[in-house]
């Protein structure tokens, strides 16, 4: 069977703040700028999630849309809808919340999700993208687990998810 | 090289396999399954691959493929049932998956002798979900 890219778009709203306490308050506002203003700010983001793998033979799909779209509602849209990443999300405790980031930790979430929902699928998941705005677009690559190891486990640690960033 | 033509075109069709039981049918396909059938704006994507030639300065002929997907695509899917009207889809269902396969296989043979060698088909069905396919 052809082995194809299937990718699935969806969109929340949520707040953040840029700021470190690693820096001073003047360094802050200086590395974040409008993004460190202390009451927060917020985006409609755009996430896309991309599966690759051959599909089912019967069926003709990568993975049943409503599963994948119950998948993204659980994992992805829930937890970060209507929320302010700082304060109510555990990652950014000592995490700055930029978008970089955001996408390091939604792959991570999605990787260690995927398997446990998608066990036996013939997809596995290969990267996201996230819109800040319609300008500001990251994207994170899951690489492939080696032959006879699980794909996507929690072991998908930072330094294994490459990341790469573009602002336009 | 890379270089990209869109087209788009609206078609209708059902997923549906019979050889699954109504169940298997909805979970796979949810409201797609609806046999009566239903339609789509899609989105076509077809990215070529060269080198721009030395004298003009293209690394194709834009009429040519605008040519060989109106003849390939268009004609035979615009405004059509795929299910009733467009082969392989009387037997296999179409997916997005497999409309995007059954592009590339359409096209491939059009690109293999010209200066521009087929490299990727994005299809999309909807704003919210497309499918690429690269031949492998």
């Amino acid at each position: 069977m052809p082995t194809v890219r299937l990718t699935r778009r969806y969109r929340f709203s949520a707040a953040h703040r840029l700021a470190t306490p690693l820096l001073s308050a003047e360094e802050n506002r200086a590395v974040f700028g409008k993004c460190n203003n202390p009451h927060g700010h917020g985006h409609d983001f755009t996430v896309e999630l991309s599966l690759l793998g051959a599909p089912d033979e019967r069926t003709g799909r990568l993975v049943p849309l409503a599963a994948l779209d119950q998948f993204a509602s659980e994992v992805v849209l829930k937890p970060f809808d209507r929320r302010n990443m700082n304060v109510e999300i555990a990652d950014f405790a000592a995490l700055v919340p930029t978008t970089e980031n955001l996408a390091v930790v939604l792959a991570r979430r999605v990787a260690s999700a995927w398997p446990v929902w998608f066990a036996g699928s013939p997809a596995r998941f290969e990267k996201l993208r996230i819109w800040e705005t319609k300008r500001n677009i990251f994207e994170m690559s899951v690489p492939a687990a080696p032959e006879g190891e699980e794909a996507g486990r929690e072991s998908h640690s930072d330094e294994i998810i490459q990341s790469r960033s573009s602002t336009v | 090289m890379l270089l990209t033509r869109k087209i788009e075109f609206s078609a209708s069709h059902t997923c549906w396999n019979p050889a699954l039981s109504e169940a298997e049918n909805q979970a796979a396909y949810g409201a797609d399954a609806n046999r009566h059938g239903h339609g789509h704006n899609y989105s076509l994507e077809v990215t070529l691959e060269g080198e721009p030639d030395a004298v003009t300065g293209m690394v194709v002929d834009l009429k040519a493929v605008k040519a060989i997907l109106e003849r390939e695509v268009m004609e035979p899917m615009d405004h059509r049932h795929l299910n009733l009207e467009v082969p392989p889809f009387d037997r296999v269902v179409p997916t997005t998956e497999n409309l995007a396969v059954e592009i590339w296989r359409r096209l491939e043979g059009q690109f293999g002798a010209g200066p521009a060698k087929l490299r990727a088909v994005r299809l999309y069905e909807t704003e919210d979900l497309f499918v690429e396919y690269e031949g492998r």
